[in-house]
């Protein structure tokens, strides 16, 4: 036998050996009997440590929700992978519906990979619930009947600290400087503001945008200082913020800084003594209701930290969806679009519950404005955060602070 | 006056990046071998120097992380790099660059991705301001560590016995060792420092940005475009490109914001056009 046909031999066992490997599994696959669902989020980049909490809490929504019987008596599996970048999360998203056989998709932070997703959910009409996504477009323009939005909408997040602004007299005639993340998300934050302080009679005197990858925020706060403001103001995401913050208190620039984004695990990260100013979120670890309690406290006796805001959306969309599968008995997407356009109502752990609002699918819930305790006042390196009240109040319509009919061009 | 402050502020930045870029520099100068693990080195030294300031405070953990990962330094030369100094440069980059992926996942792994939050003490923060120019004070103190590093080297390389035995390795390593010296203990000591100042880097920048696991990639990127355009073989070229990159990013983030972290990059094209050795590259036989 001459080498050369050895090798052949050699190639051949190994493309069978490869096949098998590759092929038998997918036919067992297809036989199990759980519920498949099909999860992307950022692990890498300038999002990935949110995307870590994201999938520390979807998993224990998924342990709880197995540990209970799952669904319909049929165990459920979340397949997570990390989006990596728009593109990729569209073709993991289109490989995950058409070989690993997820029923509907979930997931996502960034608002870019977010908009692709869904362009590939509708192209396959399946159901994909945008959880940590914030970029108003994604429920206005580019809306679609297959994609429920769980996150704040970034005009949310502007009012949230708008109102907390407004009352602080922080608005009407003051200069704003503002810094903004140069992508989809950004740009989108940008307008919301823009549309706040036009409103409100702020004056906008400059803004500059950000590449996602900036870690040097020097020439910036040069100009900042320059262009002397009464307010800065960030549109920034993910790192982006935690540097700005550190640099700015290093930097010791004497005006306010007020923010339309920041998780809480970037202010972690950015440490007390650095973060000052008045910020929105979506959830916080200190709010208290028994539902957040249980969820904090299983969380951290797991994980040895509180949970992040993503971990909780997570832990509650996964929940929700579990929910709809149960009421309706299916994973059929139609049914479980049908579902939530009914306007059901969801427990999310806060005082008031959430439902999807029928004409753009989005989760109408409560936010919060936080601002930073006193030094001194925190009993650990999480505590450092003070939690204002919900907004709405509790007498008014969750709908105040959500974008319009007339202001959102979404049509499906 | 607004562009003149931009310049400044350019100046202090580039001193940062001359930290991380003159190790690479060396490295690859001496042993021709572009070590795309650098960047590790520098996120190494920031999580250590974040683990270190834990139990003995800021100013150890600035002294200490460097020592250690410079330690560190030392077995990677002896095991992994030493293998490669003759043998195709692409292995070599290959090697570094899987070893730089290893690293940031085992920082993954050891210490999660979410950002560890690292404070300076409270007597370096704040502003300096000097004619009219706004300063941190931190930075300033930053920078004159970087110039004393940077005379130390200096020093090093010559006027002193080891530099010149460095120097001649650079430009004719057949001949250094037709004299009978052996390279290898030099490019032991030239990795260990090299390595060490990174990691010099990264602790002192803990305290500005993030202490991620990715801050090494983000580091390499821009060190390796300042070992390009000052040119293999030259102190004074390193030195050169890392304050012209600093100059260069800031002047341009105040005409065009959004194009900063495009500009220097263009700069490295310019450069490479007209000179295709860097600013001051010597011209070194082994790398034509």
């Amino acid at each position: 036998m001459t080498s050369n046909s050895r090798r052949s031999v050699l190639k051949g066992a190994a493309a069978i050996a490869g096949a098998s490997a590759l092929g038998l599994p997918m036919i067992a696959r297809a036989q199990s009997d759980k519920i498949k669902i099909g999860h992307l989020t950022p692990l890498t980049g300038f999002l990935g440590a949110l995307g870590e909490y994201a999938v520390m809490g979807l998993r224990i929504a998924e342990e709880e929700i197995n540990k209970a019987g799952g669904i319909m008596g049929r165990q459920l599996e979340v397949m997570s992978e990390d989006s990596v970048n728009p593109a990729t999360a569209a073709t993991k998203a289109q490989r995950m519906l058409e070989r690993d056989g997820a029923v509907v998709l979930m997931g996502e932070i960034s608002s870019a990979s977010a908009l692709t997703i869904s362009q590939v959910a509708a192209r396959n009409s399946r159901l994909f619930m945008s959880i940590g996504a914030r970029s108003d477009v994604l429920r206005g323009k580019n809306c679609n009947k297959y994609t429920f939005h769980v996150d704040i909408p970034n005009t949310v997040m502007v009012n949230a600290v708008g109102k907390a602004l407004l009352r602080d007299n922080l608005v009407r005639g003051k200069k704003f400087f503002s810094l903004t993340a140069d992508y989809v998300f950004g740009h989108d934050l940008l307008r919301a503001a823009k549309a706040f302080f036009a409103a409100n009679q702020g004056n906008l005197i400059g803004d500059e945008l950000v590449a996602t990858d900036v870690t040097d925020f020097s020439p910036y706060l040069v100009k900042v200082r320059q262009a002397n403001p009464d307010v800065v103001c960030s549109n920034l995401a993910g790192n982006q913020v935690t540097n700005l913050i550190k640099q700015y208190a290093e930097f010791g620039l004497p005006y306010p800084i007020v923010g339309f984004n920041l998780n809480t695990a970037d202010a972690w990260a950015a440490g007390e003594g650095n973060l000052s100013g008045t910020w929105p979120t979506v959830w916080h670890h200190d709010i208290d209701t028994p539902g957040s309690k249980a969820f904090v406290s299983t969380f951290t006796k797991k994980h040895g930290k509180p949970p992040e805001n993503h971990a909780w959306i997570e832990y509650v969309s996964l929940k929700m969806m579990a929910q709809a599968m149960s009421e309706t008995r299916s994973t059929d997407s139609a049914t479980l679009i049908a579902h939530f356009e009914k306007q059901a109502e969801f427990d999310i752990l806060k005082a008031r519950k959430g439902w999807f609002r029928a004409w753009d699918h989005q989760l109408m819930q409560e936010a919060y404005p936080f601002s930073v305790k006193p030094r001194g006042q925190a009993r650990d390196k999480w505590d450092f955060l003070a939690l204002g009240a919900a907004v709405p109040g509790a007498g008014e319509s969750l709908e105040i602070l959500a974008p319009t009919r007339e202001q959102n061009p979404c049509t499906m | 006056m607004f562009l003149l402050e931009q310049v400044v502020n350019g100046l202090v930045l580039g001193g940062y990046y001359l930290l991380i870029a003159l190790g690479l520099s060396l490295i690859f100068s001496v042993g021709g071998v572009v070590n795309l693990a650098h960047g590790a080195f520098y996120a190494l030294g920031a999580y250590a120097s974040v683990e270190i300031a834990k139990h003995l405070g800021f100013g150890s953990a600035v002294i200490l992380s460097p020592v250690a990962v410079a330690m560190l330094g030392i077995l990677f030369e002896r095991f992994i790099l030493r293998r490669f100094y003759t043998a195709d440069p692409i292995l070599s980059l290959l090697v570094t660059f899987g070893l730089a992926m290893v690293a940031e996942q085992s920082i993954r792994v050891i210490w999660g991705a979410a950002p560890l939050s690292a404070s300076m003490p409270d007597a370096l923060r704040g502003p300096v301001i000097l004619g009219n120019f706004l300063f941190s004070r931190y930075r300033l103190t930053l920078l004159a560590i970087v110039a004393v590093v940077l005379l130390g080297v200096w020093l090093l390389l010559h006027k002193t016995s080891f530099g010149r035995v460095v120097r001649a390795g650079i430009q004719r390593p057949d001949m250094v060792a037709a004299l009978g010296i052996r390279l290898q203990p030099y490019m032991t000591t030239i990795v260990m420092l090299g390595v060490g100042m990174a990691a010099l880097g990264g602790a002192l920048f803990a305290p500005i940005t993030g202490v991620h696991p990715a801050m090494g990639a983000e580091i390499i990127t821009v060190a390796f475009v300042v070992v390009v355009i000052g040119g293999l073989g030259s102190f004074w070229g390193v030195v050169l490109a890392a304050l012209l990159v600093g100059v260069v990013r800031g002047v341009t983030i105040h005409y065009v914001a959004a194009a900063g972290e495009a500009s220097i990059y263009i700069l490295m094209f310019l450069v490479l056009l007209f000179r295709p050795r860097g600013l001051l590259g010597e011209r070194i036989e082994k790398f034509e």
